[in-house]
């Protein structure tokens, strides 16, 4: 979690934009989110089996007056597309913060062609896509783009790139 | 493999929703997974206060408990099939953990894909999804069959201690026609916050 200190800026955004439900899949990169995210009695922390199911989360809340924010891998998305029909016709606010894998000195070959695919994938299904390259700007970044989520009922995603989070180191250099 | 539309002990699908709807309360919030239960729903009383999922299959449980939390002082109920329930399989654990004390979800378990031709689901070849629920430690998890079950399912709705629970109720698929409620996802997610009182962003 060394290195996250933007989290605590983003999670008192989330706070501000009255975040009450916070859907995730565990995540390196989001990992300071998402344990701030639990300590904080004031918020529903929501482990999910698979980021598809924070789309009906995040529907349902708006649907009852409240909000959510879905915290995933890129790879996660790839799971969400078929469900975003869900927010896209409904015209449901969707505030989804995506860490990516697969860009920047990844050590993993199997996280590449998810993460090619993230953006125009989010963009085919008419997600808006913002994409944060430095931590100084992620938590301005998530604030607008809850803004425009919540107030003007739009699907929005902002990807945290992977040369910000810092690619994950498996083993030393080949 | 048997036909599970002639398996006995199978309840009229309608009559069986027919039934749990009239328990509703005033409170009560539906949501309706895509297909014979948004059907069904729409049939027996269409409600502003219904719904109506048309696709995303798998998505029912979820937004249910979305809404659950969402609005702690009323409760939800979840109305789905059982394809749609076994495509969303992991909702139950997610929901099994935050334990809402305001959701109960209902499959209408007809062992079949009604939709697509009556293809016998997972359901119709072994898999019980009310143990599933209850390995997921869902502490109310009922397979419920025929009418007395039924009636005595029913009944305990109205107790604090019934919720939250899922139930998996065997029917049968009789040849209704079709009730199709609007399909229009705005105007089924504003017709639905207006009633609740919220303004639609």
């Amino acid at each position: 979690m060394a290195g996250q200190a933007w989290a605590d800026e983003v999670f008192e955004t989330l706070k501000r934009l009255r975040i009450s439900q916070v859907g995730y899949v565990p995540d390196a990169g989001q990992a300071r989110l998402i344990a701030r995210a639990e300590a904080d009695p004031a918020l529903r922390a929501i482990p999910l089996t698979t980021e598809e199911e924070g789309v009906g989360l995040a529907t349902g809340a708006w649907l009852g007056g409240a909000r959510a924010v879905l915290l995933m891998q890129s790879s996660g998305v790839g799971n969400c597309i078929n469900m975003l029909t869900l927010a896209a016709n409904c015209r449901a606010p969707l505030l989804m913060l995506v860490s990516m894998r697969g860009e920047w000195g990844e050590f993993n070959p199997w996280q590449v062609p998810m993460a090619q695919a993230t953006e125009r994938v989010l963009r085919a299904m008419s997600v808006i896509v913002h994409r944060a390259e430095r931590a100084e700007e992620v938590a301005a970044m998530v604030e607008a783009a809850g803004r425009l989520a919540f107030s003007s009922r739009a699907q929005v995603a902002v990807l945290l790139s992977q040369r910000l989070l810092g690619a994950k180191v498996f083993v030393a250099e080949e | 493999m048997a036909d599970p539309q002639r398996i006995e002990g199978r309840l009229s699908r309608r009559r069986a929703v027919a039934r749990l709807l009239a328990a509703r309360a005033r409170d009560w919030l539906v949501v309706t997974g895509l297909g014979t239960a948004t059907y069904d729903a729409a049939a027996i009383a269409d409600d502003p206060l219904n719904f109506y999922i048309w696709g995303a299959m798998g998505s029912a449980a979820m937004t249910g408990l979305g809404l659950a939390l969402a609005q702690p002082a009323r409760r939800v109920l979840v109305l789905t099939g059982d394809g749609e329930a076994l495509m969303g399989l992991g909702a139950l654990a997610t929901i099994a953990v935050q334990n809402p004390p305001n959701l109960g979800i209902v499959v209408l378990d007809n062992g079949a894909y009604g939709e697509t031709g009556g293809q016998a689901s997972h359901t119709a070849r072994g898999v019980d999804l009310a143990a599933v629920a209850r390995g997921c430690g869902w502490r109310n998890a009922a397979r419920v069959s025929g009418e007395e079950a039924l009636e005595s399912f029913v009944e305990r709705l109205g107790a604090v201690e019934s919720w939250p629970f899922f139930a998996a109720i065997a029917v049968r698929d009789d040849g209704e026609e079709r009730t199709l409620p609007p399909r229009e996802g705005v105007f089924l997610a504003d017709r639905f916050r207006s009633a609740l009182g919220l303004p639609p962003s």
